[in-house]
């Protein structure tokens, strides 16, 4: 299960930012900022013709000691990152597809509720659950 | 003692080679002996094979060699490995000692000499005594030898020193000091190599060899010291593969170790050693990912290995130094011509070496004693008789020492003690600074330009600890802008509020109230909570006048105090308090934008000027002065509000004070300025907004505005507005909304609007050249007098050159224009206009080509007039442009015909002709033809009078006009090229045009004609009309043939006439006869017309027997060919005449 799930703005701002309570919360801005130099980078390596099939899954972004930071692109620039703890080995790829799917489902219905303007942080309750089942619960 | 500690010992890191120790060299007095050690060791290239090589005295004493243990039954080892042990190998104990000696072969002393080096070979051979050292003797001579087999004394002698030194053949060289001695230094050595690596070769099999007396039990330290001597030897033999080989099982042996807190250490710096020398060798045969895999399984087996607990920071420690070293490796790796990627760096290595340093850190401050409480009256436990460890990764206090439990807890609490005390002492912000500034260096080359920000950040951090607020001001200013333009606010925050304490710890006024500023700005950009930003709002108030303001809180208490002080020093020095921030590129809390009310403004208007100012503080903010600096210094002292100023009109009535911003609400302060008349045409701008906080008497703080304010956010914030669906709260008092005023930072002053009339009167289209007449009428609808009205007239500028050229205008009518008058006519002065009076103006244009014109009309004006109080000049200008048509006034059609008007393309010499000029007009207004003119040219003659009947004549569209003249022409030499005929001038105006105004002559060349002789010319004179009237046909006019020859020679001539049935004929049917040159003949034949009405006359066929060539066709058209019988009337009219 994640530790701090994010939804950055194609402009790179984030949008949302949600992590486990217990831990640094300024450290997972930082590691979730810093992990958007790598999807920039593989945003901008995928050739112009092959944008139409790219996977908006990018996988494992970079390792950290403590955490694997996984990324998530949608085809509008919005990327989602989740950060998962490195001693987590029971997660397999598979999962954090299905979580990044999840998301982006989640994300869609935000984008569609008429009173939402595009740009601003997310402040749904029904994304915010959604998340919520995403995370470490913490006790 | 601080950091080398865990430092890796200099012989671990290094590449391993073969040790050699050369004996009797003089590399001081020698030359010789210099020269050949130079060429040992100077410009040792890579494809030089890898030694070490050291010039030792012939008596040098080696390492002593213990004695070989035969049983290791009783045997506890103390250790893993002994810190001089790898010392010894690469720098003591030689893999082959040479022994160098001056004897040639045909040395004459051979005897002495002969003994004297076996005795030099036999003390190095006593000092190994006990080793597997070779020795080996190279004879330095003088003279080249001669090839092998030939010099007989030299083999025997060779024979000879062998057995004297107990040598082998093998390990005798001859190095002749020659002009060659590089190629035989490289000869020397590679045999050399050979002997070292047969001595490493033995010392391996001799470590392996011990392996059969160790058991399990007690000799497990052995087994990782073995195999790891064994790779050691492999690396000095160059083989580095079975050296890997060997590390990585002594790797994992050293892992089944039996691992309990006393010894952890010893087994984790094993580990390390063995780690790096895994990591390293991988790298070396560019196996990166193997070790990568190394490192990991590596880190992921020792992070657990904490040891004691009262010494944590030691595993962070060692866990950073092994980040660290293996960064270092990698980064090597890549230098060396290894190429890395963004995800994999040795940047995240150095990164997590900074991280497990500042877990150091932290676990050192809570683990070590505060000062005061190390009062340690005995010898300090961290010394060793020695001054260094036996073993590696053993305590001090209890060198040797492997059972499970300490010998001595007091002795080990005492050792803690002092090492936890020792940790105290520890730089850790330095190392952890560099080694946050070797990722940073990583992570630039990686394109990695965020994780580059967050790791200055934390270098920021870590010199905020160290104190070095100088450094960490300066690196967290240098990273806020990234994270303020990617709008990470919270980590913005973050830094901001570090950098503030930092300001605030150094006293730097500017710094303190650049980021106290933005700190206390609006919420999305600034996260701190209201009561943080209130402190810090009373903190900057504070500033403002000049009082020292509260330390921040998480200040370190000392460094605080220090503060303090610091700023009241300042408070008290008199002077400098102006600081000038501009805050364009910042989330200021006040937020500005200013406005031109329209984009342009006319000169006669005020210019209109609006800035609103907005703050977002928690508590309201008083200001003293708010000043806009313009484009044009001259405007900027009317766009001040200063405390003193109470003039009403720059604000609107409103409760809240003047110079007060209160949270939330927007002031709009209004500016009025009447633009000056130079600036006409010229752009004003909004170059700054300035708003001073403070007074004169405390201190004063400019917020600058470059252009017409805006922030940082402000862009985003609007566009975030605009989209939303939110309706704008409509408010009370008709006040605009924050987000929909938008900047308007420039306008342009655009002149008067012209209180004037212009029109232009004209027939269009213009006729080419004529003089087309252009009235121009100015009518002044101005209330004052519009003085030095000026006008400019004529061809628009910037169309096609061309139309410049052919294009003319002048203003007088009396004469033609031509090449001399310009296109455009400027600055016609046409004096005073006074309110309702009309000017007239006529233009005449000349336009020499067809085409379509753009003409201009620019009149221009000054006038005086009032606004604002204030008397200005005016300059008004009004623009009329028209496109005017130009097409020819006719066309003329030239035809030449014969005196019958039968088409000609060619003319007889001497024979008259008709020239026909027919002119079409094609203008839509009537032409004038005053007259026409034909002008003949030399040789062409009029036959009669020239006079043209075209006079006065008045053409309609359409219609045509025709004249005829008769022509002759001469003989000519070269008539059948062609001859000009002259030229044909009209003269003509349009019908509407004035009296006075020029006639436009027209000249059209006349074609040329094709003048032809012929040597016969007939002239016919039948009457215009027979007429049968009586019964006797005597009614007979002569048919005058008059032919003349035009030859000078006398022509026969025969004339037939044939005859028709409609005449009777009277007359020689066929008549020959001759005639002479220029003599004519009559020949006279009478017809009675037997029929009435048009009948063809009787053919007359004429032969020139001299010229066969010439037909009576030719002929034929001079004569007539009908003639019209009138019938018999009641009465004779003689008048009755009709043509042929």
């Amino acid at each position: 299960m994640a530790v701090c799930i994010a939804v950055i703005a194609k402009e790179n701002y984030p949008l949302y930012i949600r992590s486990v309570p217990t831990e640094d919360e300024l450290r997972f801005h930082y590691t979730v900022h810093t992990s958007l130099d790598v999807v920039e980078d593989k945003i901008s390596s995928v050739s112009k013709a092959l944008v139409d099939q790219r996977e908006l899954y990018l996988g494992l972004l970079y390792p950290t000691e403590d955490y694997k930071v996984y990324g998530y692109v949608t085809n509008s620039k919005v990327k989602f990152v989740i950060v998962v703890d490195s001693s987590n080995t029971a997660l397999r790829d598979n999962e954090i597809r299905s979580m990044f799917r999840k998301l982006h489902n989640s994300y869609t219905d935000v984008m569609c509720n008429p009173f939402y303007n595009p740009g601003d942080p997310i402040q749904s309750k029904a994304f915010d659950n959604m998340v919520s089942t995403m995370m470490v619960q913490v006790s | 003692m601080s950091a080398p500690q865990w430092d890796l010992p200099p012989e671990l890191c290094c590449r391993p080679m073969a040790f050699v120790a050369l004996t009797g060299l003089d590399v001081v007095y020698n030359a010789v002996h210099r020269a050949i050690w130079d060429a040992f060791c100077a410009n040792r290239r890579a494809d030089r094979v890898p030694i070490s090589f050291k010039v030792l005295p012939g008596d040098h004493e080696y390492p002593k060699c213990r004695t070989k243990r035969t049983s290791y039954e009783w045997y506890i080892p103390k250790g893993i490995l002994k810190t001089g042990w790898m010392n010894k190998h690469l720098n003591l104990v030689p893999a082959l000692v040479v022994v160098f000696y001056e004897l040639d072969w045909d040395e004459v002393q051979w005897k002495e000499k002969q003994s004297e080096c076996a005795t030099r070979v036999e003390i190095v051979r006593t000092s190994l005594q006990g080793r597997n050292t070779k020795v080996a003797v190279v004879l330095i001579q003088k003279k080249t030898p001669l090839p092998p087999g030939e010099d007989l004394i030299a083999s025997e002698r060779a024979a000879a020193l062998c057995n004297a030194c107990d040598l082998s053949g093998k390990s005798l060289f001859v190095l002749p000091h020659t002009d060659h001695l590089v190629g035989y230094i490289i000869r020397l050595e590679n045999a050399f190599y050979e002997h070292a690596q047969t001595y490493y070769y033995t010392e391996i099999r001799r470590v392996k060899s011990h392996k059969e007396f160790l058991n399990k039990t007690t000799h497990q330290l052995l087994f990782v010291r073995h195999q790891f001597k064994t790779a050691f030897f492999s690396e000095l033999k160059q083989d580095t593969q079975n050296a890997l080989k060997y590390y990585r099982t002594a790797y994992n042996l050293v892992h089944e170790l039996r691992a309990h807190e006393t010894n952890m250490l010893e087994i984790k710096t094993m580990a390390g050693f063995i780690n790096y020398k895994i990591c390293r060798l991988c790298f070396q045969h560019n196996t990166p990912l193997d070790a990568i895999a190394q490192f990991r399984k590596h880190i992921d087996l020792c992070k657990k290995k904490i040891g004691s607990a009262e010494l944590a920071f030691e595993h962070a420690a060692w866990m950073s130094k092994q980040f660290q070293s293996f960064g270092d490796l990698f980064d090597e790796a890549i230098k060396l011509g290894l190429t890395a990627i963004q995800t994999q760096n040795p940047g995240f290595y150095y990164q997590q070496a900074a991280c497990y340093a500042q877990e150091r850190k932290q676990l050192a401050s809570q683990l070590c004693p505060q000062e005061g409480s190390a009062n340690s009256t005995g010898p300090d436990p961290l010394e060793t008789p020695t001054g260094t460890l036996d073993f590696y990764g053993q305590r001090p206090w209890r060198q040797g020492h492997q059972s499970i439990d300490p010998p001595d807890p007091e002795k080990e609490k005492v050792g803690i003690l002092a090492l936890q005390r020792r940790e105290r002492g520890v730089l850790h912000s330095e190392l952890i600074i560099a080694l946050l500034s070797n990722a940073v260096a990583q992570f630039k080359k990686y394109k990695c330009p965020r994780m580059k920000s967050h790791l200055m950040v934390q270098m920021g951090e870590q010199y905020y600890h160290a104190k070095d607020y100088t450094k960490a001001l300066k690196l967290l200013d240098y990273v806020t802008c990234d994270y303020r333009m990617e709008r990470w606010w919270t980590l913005l925050t973050s830094i901001l509020s570090t950098a503030l304490r930092c300001s605030y710890l150094m006293g730097q006024v500017k710094d303190y109230v650049t980021y106290a500023l933005e700190l206390i700005g609006r919420a999305p950009a600034s996260t701190l909570r209201d009561d943080q930003k209130s402190r810090i709002e009373k903190n900057l108030i504070k500033v403002l006048m000049n009082e020292v303001p509260e330390a921040e809180p998480d200040c370190d208490q000392a460094a605080a105090r220090a503060a303090h002080d610091l700023w009241a020093a300042r408070v008290s020095l008199a002077g400098s308090n102006e600081l000038a921030i501009e805050v364009q590129d910042y989330v200021p809390f006040v937020q500005c934008k200013a406005k031109f009310l329209s984009p342009s403004f006319h000169v006669d208007v005020p210019v209109q000027l609006h800035v609103y100012l907005k703050a977002d503080c928690p508590h309201p903010i008083r200001f003293s002065k708010l000043c806009v600096s313009l484009s044009n210094k001259e405007y900027s002292q009317y766009c001040v509000i200063e405390e003193s100023c109470q003039s009403n009109d720059i604000l609107e009535p409103s409760t809240q004070e003047n110079m007060c911003l209160v949270p939330g609400k927007m002031r709009k302060y209004s500016f009025k300025f009447v633009a000056r008349t130079e600036d006409v045409g010229k752009k004003i701008e909004i170059t700054a907004v300035d708003l001073m906080l403070g007074s004169e008497s405390g201190r004063c703080v400019f917020l600058n505005w470059r252009g017409g304010g805006g922030d940082a956010a402000s862009s985003h914030e609007a566009l975030q507005a605009s989209r939303s669906f939110r309706r704008r709260p409509s408010r009370p008092d008709n006040q605009l909304d924050w987000d929909t005023i938008s900047i308007q930072a420039n306008t342009m002053i655009i002149s008067r609007v012209p209180r004037i009339s212009v029109q232009l009167r004209h027939e269009p289209p213009a006729l080419n050249n004529e003089m087309y007449c252009m009235v121009v009428t100015i009518h002044s609808q101005e209330d004052a007098v519009a003085k030095d009205v000026k006008l400019t007239a004529g061809l628009k500028p910037g169309q096609d050159a061309n139309l410049s050229q052919t294009t003319h205008v002048t203003l007088s009518s009396s004469e033609m224009c031509d090449d001399s008058h310009p296109a455009l006519l400027p600055d016609i002065s046409l004096g005073d206009l006074q309110p309702g009076q009309k000017i007239e103006k006529p233009l005449y244009i000349r336009c020499g080509t067809i085409g379509s014109r753009i003409f201009l009309v620019h009149v221009s004006y000054a006038v005086h007039t009032i606004v604002e109080d204030k008397e200005i000049v005016c300059k008004c200008h009004k623009d009329e442009t028209v496109t005017v048509e130009t097409v020819v006034p006719f066309e003329v059609a030239i035809k030449l015909v014969s005196t019958k008007f039968e088409h000609l393309d060619r003319v007889y010499a001497e024979i008259p002709f008709l020239l026909m000029a027919d002119v079409l007009s094609a203008s839509p207004w009537p032409l004038h033809l005053e007259t026409s003119e034909l002008q003949l040219a030399a040789p062409m003659a009029a036959v009669g009078q020239l006079e043209s009947p075209l006079e006065q004549v008045v053409l309609q569209t359409g219609e045509c006009a025709s004249e005829c003249f008769c022509l002759k022409c001469p003989p000519v030499a070269n008539g059948t090229s062609g001859v000009a005929s002259g030229r044909y001038v009209i003269s003509w105006k349009r019908k509407s045009a004035g009296e006075n105004v020029p006639v436009v002559r027209t000249v059209i060349t006349l074609p040329h004609v094709i003048v032809e002789t012929i040597p016969l010319y007939v002239h016919a004179g039948p009457p215009a009309a027979a007429r049968p009237a009586a019964l006797n046909p005597l009614w007979s006019p002569p048919l005058k043939d008059a032919p003349r020859p035009r030859h000078c020679s006398a022509s026969g001539v025969c004339i037939i006439m044939n005859l028709k049935s409609s005449f009777i004929t009277a007359g020689g049917g066929k008549v020959r006869l001759r005639i002479l040159p220029g003599a004519e003949q009559e020949m006279l034949y009478n017809f009675y017309p037997l029929m009435a009405g048009y009948q063809n006359l009787p053919l007359l066929n004429i032969n020139l027997v001299r010229f066969p060539g010439f037909t009576s066709q030719l002929l034929r058209r001079f004569l007539p060919a009908r003639i019209f019988v009138k019938p018999q009337g009641r009465q004779a009219d003689d008048s009755f005449i009709a043509a042929a």
